[in-house]
């Protein structure tokens, strides 16, 4: 009945609107979501000792990391939902739902649809703990879209659209349609070795320890926590 | 950036691994954590009540009081806690915001000191959650009544010397209580109402016989009198008319009212009867026309209250009471046809058609049973179904009416107030999500004047700029790392249309005036607000910024497609712009220089050119740069 106040502001149409709701029947049927169909089982995790022995962090670290997982997500696991809101309160300007998506799939690693703390957990060690290797081979995890052990162009193009998005529109110089075609191109120039379209494992990580400024960058995660 | 994700900090940051290894350039150093200490509780003791937080949960909202160092000056070094001297209940609300990010707002809290916690706090009122937003609302909202109605009734009792004549006819006008002059002139057209109704209905009696003819009726015995009665009427009502459109602050608005409308229906009627007294044919019609002098009464409303309300009551609930009358109608037509058929057989029958049977069942229905129409043994049985149900349908809609209405009265004021905070909510949302925006380019300058100043070698001017907390820095740190990896920059809206502005500008040199005007659509939505020039950043122009502007702005607009065979007078260009990405990203300052493009002087369909390089040193000047998209607007 609130729909129709708002389109029946003349007095005909008010009549014509109590005549349809005599005929239809005026009462308004309740519009219950029952769309939880996501994980509402709360899970537990393991206890911190098991935690701290699959993963590098110490104690402390992993008591703080918990928190504020649990804080967020008090039913223990994250869906994907809510991965994409939590992580989009990071960019205000732009669009971040793709990337956010990207990163789920990376951190989902048994892909049943949630992340559970020990997959949180896990793969931050990774990120945050791990040889430089390990992240290397991390990233390459998360630039192959469908895990067959190479990069294609089209899945490097949707990464540098993900990430182009959360740039949003009010940037210095505007983003045009074809930045990240051109980006995609500049990578494959330098990764792939054999200019066979793809990049491999193998050339993948090659190609990143011969570059400076990929090693560089790769050290700051050093300190993140 | 809301509370309780600067919890999921660490987890955004590392999640931009995956933009290093896209990134061309040099990713900048991360803030690093000087004192980096381990999170300890704090007691915080408000009025002998302990509450104990994490120092992190506080440091979430670094703008109120209990996040920023402000709240050291609260400490009390002999029982090392915070100390303060104000309500606990309500403080149970504010620290639950820090924890939740949802400010709550109990129910049992006066309004006026709920607000004066919050502002202590430095906690702005607007982040109060849905759940509790629309009773502090209400709260807030009688608090502002009440407060208002005081106020009146204080000025009420001063003069206003202010106010213009008209000003104040008109609320001697709509408020009699004002003066005492308002008063008799509200009591004065009161008692000519009233005589004027008086005056109409006692003409129609019959009033003694003049010897020889019938008997008349007194408005025409003494037709002078009754005359002399309505002029004067007509002669006040008409004065207060006119008067009251004199003093209305918006005259087409008093037109449309209704009461002028009454006013207007109710003295036609006399100035169309002088008019037309000469003529016997239209007699009938002009006596027809007497019958709206009894609009009078309705000017009454003026001067009571209840009438209006329940003219107020039946314009609301008008739906239900169209709903009892198609009801009605349904089984008057029903009930009709039925003893229409049922009496076409009786010979003597007064059913002579449905139409004439409608008068029978509206008259039992409505259990008035006149008897004027009677129906014969068939007839009989319908008419009683007729007569029991008429009951049912008479008394069954009227307490559903009456409940309906209160019922939808309240939920449409409900709904009005939920639409009316929505576009407030999302107002405030928007204006925090640019707020959040706002910080990144805020401490980015502030980090330009760090370097710059850093540069003139002034060290004690660095902790100028780091004012903001840890956790913003690692924000900061983390959108400056998207930026190298795009090799874009944040910038606010403003600086981005003021960009689109200039290029338009720019590229619409000899013809400026005219094709401005030409194309008021871009003018005016592009540059809608226009900022004042702030030159920290560089203004360099970009027909690349303008083609982006322009795909927005124009309704129809041929693009010039990318064509990567562009003329030779640009090929230099072509060459600067393909390395354009290395140079940027081997400076990383921001050059405050102001690069000016000479502007092309025909406006001819080319390809979209690439965006020039930032220079790499100050004041330096970018050949120019045609790109040009014919655009059809269609203003």
């Amino acid at each position: 009945m609130d729909r129709c106040a708002r389109r029946c502001r003349s007095p005909l149409g008010q009549a014509a609107r109590s005549i349809y709701q005599l005929v239809a029947g005026s009462l308004s049927p309740d519009s219950v979501e029952d769309e939880f169909e996501l994980c509402t089982v709360c899970h537990r995790p393991e206890g911190l000792e098991q935690l701290q022995e699959q993963t590098k962090f110490t104690r402390k670290e992993l008591q703080v990391l918990y928190r504020g997982f649990k804080n967020e997500c008090p039913s223990g696991m994250v869906n994907e939902e809510n991965f994409k809101q939590i992580y989009s309160q990071f960019f205000p300007q732009g669009d971040s739902s793709t990337y956010a998506t990207f990163l789920f799939n990376a951190f989902d690693t048994n892909h049943d649809g949630c992340v559970s703390f020990e997959d949180f957990v896990a793969g931050l060690s990774v990120i945050l703990r791990g040889t430089i290797d390990d992240r290397l081979n991390w990233a390459f995890n998360l630039y192959d879209l469908n895990k067959d052990g190479c990069i294609t162009k089209e899945e490097m193009l949707d990464i540098m659209k993900s990430i182009y998005d959360m740039m949003g529109k009010y940037t210095y110089p505007a983003l045009r349609e074809e930045a990240p075609r051109e980006h995609v191109e500049s990578f494959f120039q330098k990764m792939d070795r054999n200019k066979d379209g793809v990049v491999t494992i193998e050339e993948f990580i090659e190609s990143c320890q011969k570059d400076e400024n990929i090693m560089r960058s790769m050290q700051l995660f050093d300190n993140v926590i | 950036m809301a509370a309780g994700v600067a919890a999921w900090l660490p987890f955004a940051r590392a999640a931009a691994i995956g933009w290093m290894p896209v990134a061309n350039c040099p990713m900048p150093l991360a803030p690093t954590d000087k004192n980096k200490r381990q999170d300890e509780l704090i007691i915080l003791n408000v009025s002998g009540r302990r509450f104990q937080t994490w120092r992190t949960t506080l440091e979430r909202y670094p703008d109120t009081l209990l996040g920023s160092t402000e709240k050291e000056f609260f400490f009390n070094e002999d029982t090392k806690e915070y100390f303060f001297d104000r309500d606990p209940e309500v403080f149970r609300c504010v620290l639950n915001f820090y924890r939740t990010g949802k400010l709550h707002y109990p129910r049992y809290e006066c309004i006026s000191a709920y607000d004066d916690e919050l502002a202590f706090y430095g906690i702005l009122p607007e982040i109060i959650g849905d759940c509790c937003y629309e009773e502090y609302k209400d709260r807030k909202r009688e608090n502002a009544e009440r407060l208002m109605d005081d106020n009146d009734s204080e000025n009420n009792q001063e003069s206003m010397p202010s106010l213009s004549f008209r000003q104040t006819m008109w609320r001697a006008f709509e408020n009699p209580h004002t003066s005492t002059l308002a008063l008799v002139f509200y009591y004065v057209t009161g008692f000519f109402i009233a005589v004027s109704v008086i005056t109409n209905v006692v003409e129609t009696v019959p009033c003694g016989t003049v010897p020889g003819s019938k008997e008349l009726p007194c408005g025409e015995r003494y037709s002078v009198a009754f005359f002399c009665l309505d002029t004067a009427c007509v002669m006040i009502f008409t004065v207060e008319y006119l008067l009251r459109l004199f003093a209305a602050p918006s005259r087409y608005r008093f037109i449309r009212s209704v009461m002028s409308i009454i006013d207007v229906v109710a003295i036609m009627p006399y100035y169309i009867g002088l008019v037309m007294t000469n003529n016997e044919d239209v007699s009938g019609a002009f006596v027809t026309l007497r019958v709206f002098r009894v609009f009078r009464i309705f000017k009454f409303s003026r001067h009571s209250q209840g009438l209006r309300i329940l003219g107020y009551t039946l314009k609301s609930c008008a739906s239900e009471l169209g709903f009892l009358l198609f009801s009605l109608t349904m089984a008057i037509i029903i009930f009709a046809t039925v003893m229409f058929y049922a009496e076409k057989g009786s010979s003597a029958s007064k059913f002579t058609s449905i139409p004439a049977s409608f008068w029978y069942t509206i008259v039992t229905m409505t259990t008035l049973g006149y008897g004027d129409m009677v129906p014969t043994i068939a007839g009989k049985i319908f008419g009683s179904i007729c007569s029991l149900s008429g009951v049912l349908v008479i008394a069954l809609p009227v307490p559903v009416i009456v409940s309906n209405f209160s019922r939808i009265y309240h939920q449409n004021q409900r709904a009005d107030k939920r639409r009316a905070q929505k576009k407030a909510r999302l107002a405030r949302i928007r204006v925090a999500k640019t707020g959040s925006s706002n910080a990144y380019l805020h401490s980015k300058r502030n980090g330009l004047l760090n370097e710059a100043l850093e540069l003139t070698g002034t060290p004690e001017e660095e902790h100028m700029g780091k004012t903001t907390s840890l956790i913003e820095s690692q924000h900061h740190h983390l959108l400056h790392c998207l930026e190298k990896t795009t090799n874009h920059e944040f910038i606010d809206e403003q600086m981005f249309e003021q960009n689109c502005m200039e290029s338009s500008m720019q590229n619409y040199p000899s013809t400026r005036s005219p094709s401005l005007s030409s194309h008021p659509g871009l003018t005016t939505t592009c540059c809608s607000r226009r900022s004042k020039k702030t030159t920290h950043l560089p203004n360099s122009n970009l027909p690349a910024t303008r083609l982006r502007s322009m795909q927005e702005l124009s309704t129809i607009h041929i693009q010039g497609s990318e064509q990567p065979s562009l003329t030779t007078s640009r090929s230099s260009l072509n060459l600067k712009a393909d390395d354009g990405l290395r140079p940027n990203c081997k400076t990383s300052q921001i050059t405050t220089a102001i690069i000016s493009i000479p502007t092309p002087p025909a406006l001819t369909p080319e390809g979209e050119s690439r965006p020039p390089p930032a220079s790499p040193g100050p004041n330096t000047n970018i050949p120019s740069i045609a790109s040009n998209v014919v655009k059809v607007s269609a203003l």
